[in-house]
């Protein structure tokens, strides 16, 4: 099914051959599945990207270097493996523990993570008979300081649609069975709250390092749809 | 005019399967680091606010059919041509042809770690006792309303309890809307699955949500 946009594109192409000129802008009547387009959709969104980009550029409201620290920032600097080291230090700190559960936002700010979609932070623990879960149904909010970009699952219909109403069959596409008698509580990020999900520390990681023990702790299980690696994995 | 939300899809069925992702998978175009990149620098600028664009992302008409960075441009250029920022002819043209609007506070790159550092904290002060409180049963407002809210549908006309006060917060419906920020006491609501999905769901399951005082009603 082709899209408008590559329509649109193509005849755009004829009298601009240089490829440069974005299509229209998108109407309200383009109601085309973007996502079923083959790889000359992908084409067309780089061009209409770069050509919003040039525009911005010239009309002087970006900065294009401030872009470049943006993707950077969010490439190599923000990203789960900060929420692995709060969780880690939770694990061996009980002190650290008790503040993370009582004000997450300063507990977690004292590590360097504060900021953009975590101003306002709560950690829930799971323990033995309450396991929890972490969405965002009304769009795809997300503690961003701790974790980073959210994942293409985590902003998808189909766990935004499900998570709220079938958390264990959610959990069961992730590999996760928890016993019956496990009390799920579902957390909907609804407000500007931010919700960090400290998962149990793996029995048999005893003697590991809190960097080792950072290494175990995965993305999903901050989240709720995973579990932390099991201890051997460190070694 | 009604309002209709294509985002607020908590609870329905016929969305399929999840399909995990590993870790390094940030982006999977290199348009949409652009797109991440250009939302966030024209967020920045303040020439709308972040309620603002939740509005403009949701109520687009094929947001279905969309993927996120997809309706992240499309909110993005709608944010702009609505604001008289860009002309839709220049983004059709994909160049500037009209003068720019003067004084929009542009974000540098020196500026990013600071900026992203500080956020958009929304706690305000408090200069009213709340309402309720921790362990009260409330039931949440029934009524659709014509504007942007964070009351997702799934829970209207629910009843649960008061499980955690967030404090006073600028309150997303009015912000939205430029109505300033009226901040209101922010609470976790906590529903028992089976109040929400009927009797199959499981008895010791729950969902929360957090709501602003004003979609909040006792229950007597």
């Amino acid at each position: 099914m082709p899209s408008c946009l590559s329509e649109v594109a193509k005849l755009n192409r004829k009298v601009q051959p240089r490829g440069l000129t974005c299509p229209t802008t998108w109407g309200p009547d383009m109601s085309h599945d973007h996502r079923s387009e083959d790889h000359s959709e992908l084409a067309e969104m780089d061009l209409h990207v770069r050509a919003l980009r040039t525009v911005l550029e010239q009309k002087g409201y970006i900065d294009p270097a401030a872009l470049d620290v943006l993707i950077d920032t969010y490439e190599t600097r923000i990203g789960p493996r900060n929420g692995a080291r709060v969780v880690a230090r939770a694990w061996v700190d009980p002190g650290f523990r008790k503040w993370l559960l009582e004000d997450a936002t300063a507990a977690i700010a004292s590590l360097g993570y504060a900021g953009r979609q975590g101003e306002h932070m709560v950690a829930v623990e799971n323990t033995e008979s309450r396991h929890n879960l972490i969405v965002c149904t009304l769009c795809s909010c997300y503690p961003w300081p701790v974790l980073g970009l959210p994942p293409t699952w985590y902003k998808s219909a189909p766990y935004r649609a499900r998570a709220v109403k079938d958390p264990r069959g959610v959990l069961a596409d992730f590999g996760v069975i928890l016993p019956a008698s496990t009390e799920i509580r579902v957390w909907d990020s609804t407000a500007e709250v931010r919700y960090l999900v400290v998962p149990r520390r793996p029995a048999g990681s005893d003697g590991l390092s809190e960097a080792q023990l950072a290494a175990l702790v995965t993305r999903d299980s901050m989240i709720g749809t995973g579990v932390p690696k099991p201890p051997e994995s460190a070694l | 005019m009604t309002y209709q939300s294509h985002a607020d899809i908590g609870g329905q069925d016929g969305f399929g399967r999840v399909i995990p992702e590993g870790e390094d998978e940030l982006f999977h175009a290199a348009w949409e680091r652009q797109a991440l990149a250009l939302t966030l620098a024209m967020g920045a600028t303040g020439a709308w606010n972040l309620d603002m664009s939740r509005s403009a992302r949701e109520t687009l008409p094929d947001h279905p059919a969309l993927t996120y960075y997809q309706i992240r441009i499309k909110a993005l250029e709608r944010l702009l041509i609505e604001r008289g920022l860009v002309g839709a002819d220049e983004i059709a043209a994909g160049r500037m042809l009209h003068p720019a609007r003067p004084g929009l506070p542009v974000l540098r790159a020196g500026d990013v770690p600071a900026v992203l550092a500080r956020g958009s904290p929304t706690l305000r002060p408090a200069t009213v006792p709340a309402r309720f409180a921790v362990g009260e049963p409330v039931r949440l407002r029934a009524a659709a309303v014509a504007h942007h809210t964070r009351l997702p549908g799934y829970a209207r006309g629910k009843t649960g309890h008061i499980d955690q006060l967030r404090g006073v917060h600028v309150f997303a419906d009015a912000h939205s809307q430029g109505l300033g920020e009226q901040p209101c006491w922010l609470y976790t609501v906590v529903f028992s699955a089976r109040e929400l999905w009927g009797s199959d769901a499981a008895p010791s399951d729950s969902v929360s949500i957090d709501a602003w005082e004003p979609y909040l009603e006792p229950v007597s």
